[in-house]
């Protein structure tokens, strides 16, 4: 059984590090400084129930376990996810792309191009690894959504 | 250390193209020397023709060429006869067409066949596909509590009379350094067919295939220097002709009606359609290659690699090592205590380190070894000391932003 209140914490949780986290990002140039902030951003979601790690939410990836769940609002046609990864570095990345996308309309997320993102924040070369990372899964599973 | 590092390396033209990275990820795939690729520039460039079918003299020329890269290769392995030498994609492919291929002649239902626990996917899933469908049961050794092949669980486990014992020459994910002689002598002792899985172990050593008495030995060619695309199934002339063959079509035929079909003789009978000519030549250029080099000063080299890396991984407290180094062939696999083997591999990638992490197809592997995965850093004769003390500087940096 999905909590439905996992999607509207996971939205506080995003807009939260949409607010305080991206800007800083942006300013940081050493790869250091921006791999400590990005592995640390898992703690700010919610608590995503282990009975969720379930074959049917698993986004497949090579090397680490994503879990990708999903929400539409039927009347305002809002997309909502929520997410968890066993590696750190996965989990930044998709709690950065998901920043771009979550509670957009479904015309919106038609239009959206959440990786320039990584790209402005140069973190681009994950995508290209994504057969290992399952970024890439993600990405597409995102889009796929509509 | 008997060879001149700068001198090696300088053969290596991937290395100039990338003096920023340090690459340690050669269980994967090897560098070539520009012998390899010089070789393969001039079969393209003045001998290419199809072999064996045409003909005129081009062809005759590259068929030539291309029969006397078999006779390389089994002057390499010391084969009784050029034709027990069978090209193939590479070992995945090998073991595709070796398992395909006993099912019947060989391997009916009821029939056992024995693996290790360290087997490759490739060595394991070819046998669900093609034999277990058709009642073969498969059995496995287990490790020892060290990550060893066991031995003794070994010689009970050949109690059940297994018709085809099938095991790694060297571990691809943890480096061990398989006890092949007496795999292959308790295993003709109970009477079965041996196989040995020469992906990772044809670099590190000499194979006799006569004096090992294997009856199939695999590998594949970018895996020793040479190039993707090519590998070697080969097998004992009695063993190969009862072999069926897994893809028809092409060279492998003698006669054809549209209503059946006689074969061609070894090697061609298992080598359906156009074979991969320039890549055969570029494998001989490999071997050629190879023999020049002093074989016993690498394994010293990759011995020492192994070693130094190890003693300072044992200086990370929160390393967690999988893979010890003694009778190593230049791998050691580890872990960082409570952190996904991923993230490790990235901040390693972020510092120009080339690493694999994950479970290296070998998933029933880490089954068994209760862990999610590894960071495997695998070394070759080309890398220097001072790369695995800059890889260990790199390893405690991941370290420290992975602690935060």
């Amino acid at each position: 059984m999905i909590r439905p209140d996992i999607f509207t914490e996971t939205a506080t949780a995003l807009k939260k590090i949409y607010v305080n986290h991206l800007p800083q990002l942006r300013q940081l140039r050493d790869w250091q400084s921006k791999y400590r902030i990005l592995m640390t951003l898992g703690r700010e979601l919610p608590t995503f129930d282990s009975e969720w790690h379930r074959d049917e939410f698993l986004v497949q990836g090579c090397e680490s376990k994503a879990w990708l769940l999903h929400y539409q609002d039927p009347v305002t046609t809002q997309h909502f996810w929520a997410f968890d990864s066993d590696a750190r570095i996965v989990k930044g990345l998709v709690i950065l792309i998901l920043t771009q996308v979550n509670g957009l309309t479904a015309e919106e997320l038609a239009e959206a191009t959440p990786e320039l993102l990584l790209t402005e924040l140069q973190l681009q070369q994950n995508i290209s690894q994504s057969r290992s990372n399952g970024l890439l899964a993600v990405l597409n599973r995102v889009k796929a959504s509509l | 250390m008997n060879f001149d590092l700068r001198s090696l390396r300088q053969q290596f033209p991937f290395f100039s193209a990338h003096p920023d990275w340090i690459y340690l990820d050669n269980a994967a795939t090897l560098h070539k020397p520009q012998a390899v690729l010089d070789a393969m520039n001039t079969f393209y460039s003045q001998h290419n023709s199809n072999v064996h079918r045409s003909a005129h003299g081009l062809s005759q020329q590259a068929t030539a060429a291309f029969e006397a890269a078999r006779n390389t290769v089994a002057q390499f392995l010391n084969a009784r006869f050029s034709h027990e030498i069978i090209w193939t994609s590479g070992t995945t492919a090998g073991f595709n067409q070796l398992v395909f291929g006993l099912m019947g002649p060989v391997l009916q239902s009821g029939d056992r066949v024995l693996i290790s626990s360290m087997e490759h996917h490739a060595n394991i899933v070819p046998w669900h596909i093609h034999a277990l469908p058709f009642g073969v049961q498969l059995d496995v050794v287990p490790l020892t509590a060290d990550h060893r092949f066991d031995l003794a669980a070994y010689s009970e486990l050949l109690k059940l009379k297994p018709k085809v014992v099938s095991i790694s020459h060297v571990s691809n994910a943890l480096g061990y350094i398989q006890p092949i002689a007496d795999i292959v002598r308790l295993a003709k002792e109970a009477g079965a067919i041996v196989v040995l899985d020469g992906a990772q172990g044809i670099v590190w050593e000499k194979i006799d295939v006569q004096a090992l008495d294997v009856d199939f030995y695999l590998f594949s060619g970018h895996k020793l220097y040479g190039p993707t695309g090519i590998g070697v199934l080969y097998g004992k002339t009695q063993y190969l002709e009862l072999l069926r063959p897994l893809l028809g079509g092409g060279e492998m035929i003698k006669t054809v009606s549209f209503s059946s079909s006689s074969w061609n003789d070894l090697p061609y009978r298992l080598e359906a359609g156009t074979p991969n000519m320039a890549g055969a030549i570029g494998l001989a250029a490999a071997i050629l290659w190879l023999q020049q080099q002093d074989l016993t000063a690498f394994q010293q080299h990759k011995s020492a690699l192994v070693q130094r890396f190890y003693a300072g991984c044992q200086q990370i407290s929160a390393l967690e090592l999988l893979s010890g180094p003694t009778t190593n062939a230049g791998i050691v696999a580890l872990n960082l205590k409570n952190e996904h083997p991923a993230d490790l591999a990235t901040l390693l990638d972020q510092q120009n380190i080339a690493v694999r992490a994950g479970t290296h197809c070998t998933m029933p592997l880490f089954q068994a070894l209760n862990v999610k995965g590894s960071v495997r850093f695998s070394f070759a004769c080309y890398n220097s000391f001072d790369e695995i003390d800059r890889t260990l500087t790199a390893l405690a940096t991941a370290v420290e932003l992975l602690a935060e």
